[in-house]
């Protein structure tokens, strides 16, 4: 069990008390505090599911791309046999990143130190990142050094997901499939195509790289269901128009008068602490473009995408912001792109944004698409600069001794949860506001900071307690998956 | 002596761009974004790749994201910066609310190409700015330029920036660099 010293020193808590979901009230120190950081850092990143890149960043052998994992720098890289394999980027012998490119192409990474070298791609050792070369070996060791005992340190678990890659450095950790849960809908909703081509996406070559002084939880948060902070934060976008009609409102084009993104709006939150902005249960089409060119495309996808998910039963919902826990956050609609939020100090984060189109999207799409998320999203986007400043300056004005005696309210929609049919999740039914999907992910959080072992966090998991009513409008669909009636359209602007 | 007419020419080329480039700071600085606008032709295209770190024999490969074809910082026309400075005007775009204090400057300007009426300008830029209370920007980098003369004086046809950070040390890039 992880304790913290409490602040003004009188004596160990759980990082659980600081998180009070039933009385909607979390502490400020878990967006300050370096203790808590570190007890992040320790019992959080290292066991949790983290997406480290895109496997088509790495399509040939010997490809590999830099990424992190929580504080850590690790390679992403495509062995001979085409497999993916996750590297801790530190050198075995002391400890300096073997690797600094951001991307490439290679047999081996050579440590510039003392020029140790680890085989990316196991071609020339037995195992992808197995140290391969040792200078003056003999000399230097005799016959003392075990090289395979050496090799840079691998991820106990690499799973690709239609292309989403993830890692997890915990050989007790649950599946990755287990760990999603239901909420892979919306991981679906990302990585198929436009028009429901399984994993049929590729990311643009570019991730958007840039540091904000804000608690990284600030950015899980916002994207897993704060639909409340379009209104005011993007109110300037809302005004001059950015959306793929080109005119009018931010979503301008998002076919307003057929509900466009707001429809069947709520908030959809897991037990394991993933969210998502909206449900999986209305059909609205893909946005009006004032091209036609570009129409004649989404129509058409969306057609075929119609097609085959009410084959199986399904609706085409699900496209707004969700988050994975902890720190990887994404849309699948407009713009589809995917962010994480890497954790450098309790007031520090690098936010990486990757962005995906369809892999058989054809250049005017593809031309399209890029403009559109560059003039939306990252930190040149007239969108998202706006969340920073309110992520810097809130993590800022929460720094003070007075400030942190005052906790967040996240009394949005308390005791209002409705059951969900996707297992292990519940729904608040308000379109905007609601922070259900907040409080979850904070009870969540605590139960991994507070190092509880994977046993208890799978049993504590098992059944959603906060919803006993089922919802009125459950609508049956094929192979069990049920999902709920649209609710009513909400005025008020949707949100990321 | 005798004047090298050539060498005028090119002098009092020089010094005419330099004055445009100079007056096209002092616009953005003193957020005149209007008339900063009419600075920009019609055929405006405006890109900043991302910069990154590859090995050496592969800079010229991967050293910078293509504009045209891959994510950049920007990658845009006139009708997006006009946007932009319409979103500036609503008052309500807290990432420059209140607004930032820059100082942009222009330096090492060289002509690159001479084909009036167009020119090929290259030069450095370093971009200051302070925010709020304690929180400060550097930009710095290349850029390359190319103008076209309209009447007595000009107007920024392309601009390209090379800034020098792989990972934005900024928050956001609110401001015009
Ligand atoms: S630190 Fe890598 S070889 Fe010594
Ligand atoms: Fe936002």
């Amino acid at each position: 069990m992880t304790t913290v010293e409490e602040p003004t020193g009188t004596g160990a808590r759980q990082v659980r008390d600081l998180v009070d979901v039933r009385k909607g009230e979390i502490s400020r120190e878990i967006f300050i505090d370096e203790q808590i950081f570190k007890a992040e850092l320790e019992n959080l990143f290292p066991r949790a599911w983290l997406f480290v890149g895109h496997a088509t960043q790495v399509p040939n052998p010997g490809d590999f791309f830099s990424s992190w994992m929580g504080a850590d720098p690790v390679l992403l890289t495509r062995d001979d046999k085409g497999e993916l394999n996750v590297l801790l980027n530190s050198c075995r012998h002391r400890g300096m990143r073997v690797c600094r490119y951001d991307e490439g192409n290679t047999l081996q990474f050579t440590c510039p130190y003392h020029a140790w070298s680890y085989s990316i791609d196991g071609s020339l050792v037995d195992t992808p990142g197995a140290l391969h070369g040792v200078p003056q070996q003999k000399a230097a060791y005799g016959t003392n050094l075990e090289r395979q005992k050496w090799g840079l340190v691998r991820a106990a678990k690499v799973h690709n997901y239609k292309g989403l890659v993830f890692a997890n450095w915990d050989p007790q950790a649950p599946s990755f499939d287990e760990y999603v849960g239901d909420f892979h809908w919306w991981l679906d909703n990302l990585a198929d195509a436009f028009d429901g081509t399984e994993g049929g996406t590729e990311a643009y070559r570019g991730v958007h790289k840039w540091r904000i002084r804000s608690n990284w939880k600030f950015v899980s948060e916002n994207f897993l269901g704060d639909t409340y902070h379009g209104a005011s934060t993007h109110a300037s976008v809302e005004a001059v128009g950015i959306g793929p009609g080109g005119k009018g409102k931010r979503r301008h084009g998002e076919r307003q008068n057929e509900g466009g993104f707001s429809k069947g709006r709520m908030k959809t939150s897991f037990r394991r602490g993933h969210g998502a902005s909206d449900n999986l249960a209305y059909e609205v089409p893909y946005p009006e473009f004032a091209e036609d060119d570009l129409n004649d495309y989404f129509v058409a996808a969306w057609e075929k995408r119609k097609e085959k998910l009410q084959a199986e039963g399904r609706l085409l919902g699900g496209r707004g912001p969700a988050t994975l826990f902890p720190n990887m956050s994404f849309a699948g609609g407009f713009p589809r792109t995917i962010l994480v939020a890497h954790p450098i100090s309790p007031t520090e984060t690098e936010v990486w944004r990757w962005y995906l189109v369809d892999k058989s999207a054809p250049e005017n799409v593809r031309d399209w698409l890029r403009h559109y998320y560059m003039r939306y999203a990252g930190p040149a986007g007239m969108t998202e600069q706006d969340d920073m400043e309110n992520w810097d300056y809130a993590t800022e004005a929460s720094r003070g001794v007075v400030a942190r005696r005052y906790p967040y309210n996240y009394q949005q929609g308390l005791g209002q949860e409705t059951a969900s049919d996707l297992a292990g999740s519940v729904h608040s039914h308000h379109a905007i506001a609601g922070e259900v999907n907040a409080r979850a992910f904070y009870r969540r959080w605590a139960e991994f900071v507070d190092n509880l072992s994977w046993p208890e966090l799978t049993e504590l998991a098992r059944v959603d307690d906060r919803a006993t009513e089922r919802d009125a409008d459950v609508t049956d669909v094929a192979d069990g998956v049920k999902v709920l009636d649209a609710v009513d359209v909400v005025d008020g602007p949707p949100a990321q | 002596m005798p004047i090298d007419e050539a060498l005028l020419e090119r002098v009092l080329l020089l010094e005419s761009v330099s004055e445009f480039l100079y007056r096209e700071a002092d616009l953005l600085d003193e957020r005149r974004y209007t008339e900063w606008l009419d600075m920009l032709a019609e055929d405006y295209q405006y890109s900043v790749p991302l910069r990154m770190n590859v090995a050496y024999g592969e800079t010229d490969a991967r050293e910078e994201t293509r504009a045209g074809r891959e994510i950049c910082w920007f990658d845009e026309g006139k009708e997006t910066m006009s946007l932009r400075v319409d979103q500036l005007n609503t008052g309500l775009h807290w990432a420059e609310e209140p607004v930032s204090r820059v100082s942009h400057l222009v330096t090492n300007i060289r002509l690159e190409a001479i084909e009036l009426p167009e020119v090929a300008v290259s030069c450095r830029f370093l971009v200051y700015r302070n925010r709020v209370a304690d929180e400060t920007d550097f930009l710095v980098g290349r850029r390359k330029d190319r103008l076209r003369q309209v009447g007595d004086s000009w107007q920024v046809v392309r601009r390209e920036l090379l800034l020098d950070q792989s990972v934005l040390l900024a928050k956001n890039l609110s401001i015009f660099v």
